[in-house]
């Protein structure tokens, strides 16, 4: 860690912060970004007058208890196996988590090994739990194409990829005029490009700007952005130069638009975003797993108290939940946002405040 | 924790590779690089190579996780 360039980053965060004369909330909307934020320390390092709010950035954190319902569901068919990324093996659904139904679901490390399962298992129908940003749909879409020209038929993916600016956009429209910028994804932006949060900054007036994992990466980041909202004047920046570039991968995003059209979808706690999902293109109707079941997702109704809704739009802190810590821990969760390592609620719980 | 994990192309045919970090050794796609050798630095992020990324970067990420306890934990989380 370059302790001179974090001293610098201190010293014009803190300028920035005086000059506002309030407390300046940026919001990190990428489950890494808490996690290495909260691992490194950052927090502690950054001057009072600046507040990280942890948002919509965890893939599972974001997915909607209704979805959960539907995988569950089809663990529970005879004929259905479930290949699942780890991170959502213990969200709960109304009626117990996938953990609960083990012999129906298997753990892969990538989309390849839903295939793959797919090909090993083929009295089976593998159902591929397709969750996740930009950076993780593009796995999805070569997979499918895979099965497609490969004639696999045993496979299909329930797909709830979501889309990041459309949230950025609804937390800004919505309910909330706390946030003052971004902390923009690193991996998100490097297959869509650090272009794509232009609509932020040129609707919304919130400085964008791309930082990479590193903790002084981080504390360099936070100083630009604080800088500019002392000046008033909102700018998009990458400041993770080695990975994100204006465009982003252009190969990844030819694929997810063959594969892929955008639709409404339902985020947990946050409700219907528009525009903001992806379904399958009709000419990849086979592999789609809602079609092919003939299931409508039905969006959650959470009764359990759990406020990971709040959360992830910034308007409370974990603490502020009841149950944080006393009924939900890591060990027994209630939310999403407490199963998954890099949810704000499992990192506060991990690393204290 | 889930950070996408820089590693060599060691192995290479068509789009399926096998890659290394600092010794672990797994396999990979570069569908989506289609510009993509042996010997390249690549970002793999579950499974799959999402950029080309420089020395410089790929030793301060390997640093960065060499600090972490869970180093064999970080391919197979889903990262935002
Ligand atoms: S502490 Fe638990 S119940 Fe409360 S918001 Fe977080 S995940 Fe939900």
């Amino acid at each position: 860690m370059n302790l001179n360039t974090i001293q610098k980053a201190q010293a014009a965060i803190k300028a920035a912060c005086d000059k506002v004369g309030r407390r300046i909330h940026v919001m990190e909307v990428c489950g890494t970004h808490t996690v290495s934020i909260f691992r490194s320390g950052v927090r502690s390092i950054l001057p009072e007058g600046v507040k990280l709010l942890s948002g919509p950035g965890c893939p599972v954190c974001v997915t909607d208890q209704g979805y959960i319902d539907v995988v569950i569901e089809l663990a529970d068919r005879d004929d259905c196996l479930i290949a699942t990324y780890g991170d959502m093996i213990r969200v709960p659904g109304q009626d117990g988590s996938l953990e609960s139904r083990q012999a129906r679901a298997r753990i892969v490390l990538s989309a390849d090994d839903a295939l793959q399962l797919a090909r090993a298992n083929p009295d089976k129908t593998v159902v591929f739990v397709a969750v996740g940003f930009e950076t993780t749909t593009p796995a999805t879409a070569v997979v499918v194409q895979d099965a497609a020209r490969q004639g696999i038929k045993n496979f299909c993916v329930l797909c709830a990829h979501k889309l990041v600016v459309p949230a950025m956009q609804t937390l800004l429209s919505a309910r909330n005029d706390r946030i003052d910028a971004f902390l923009c994804p690193g991996h998100v932006s490097v297959i869509i490009g650090y272009e794509a949060y232009a609509p932020v900054v040129d609707q919304y007036k919130r400085p964008c700007v791309v930082a990479g994992f590193e903790p002084a990466g981080i504390m360099e980041a936070m100083a630009e952005i604080c800088e500019q909202v002392a000046r008033g004047k909102p700018e998009l920046k990458s400041m993770y130069q080695a990975v994100v570039t204006a465009r982003g991968n252009a190969k990844a995003q030819a694929l997810v638009a063959e594969c892929f059209d955008v639709t409404d979808a339902y985020w947990r706690g946050i409700g219907k975003i528009e525009q903001s999902g992806l379904e399958l293109k009709p000419r990849y109707e086979a592999f789609d797993a809602f079609k092919r079941f003939g299931i409508t997702e039905i969006p959650g109704q959470c009764n359990t108290g759990c406020r990971c809704g709040e959360v992830l739009c910034g308007l409370i802190d974990p603490k502020d939940c009841g149950l944080f810590g006393r009924a939900c821990t890591p060990q027994s969760p209630v939310g999403p946002c407490m199963v998954s390592s890099e949810g704000a609620c499992a990192a506060w719980y991990k690393y204290g405040s | 924790m889930c950070l996408a994990v820089p590693a060599r192309i060691v192995e290479l045919e068509e789009d399926r590779a096998v890659v290394d970090a600092m010794g672990n050794r797994w396999r990979a796609r570069t569908t989506l690089l289609p510009d993509i050798g042996v010997g390249d630095l690549v970002l793999v992020h579950a499974g799959f190579a999402i950029s080309k990324v420089d020395e410089e970067e790929a030793r301060e990420t390997w640093e960065l996780l060499a600090q972490l306890d869970d180093f064999n934990a970080t391919t197979n989380k889903l990262s935002g």
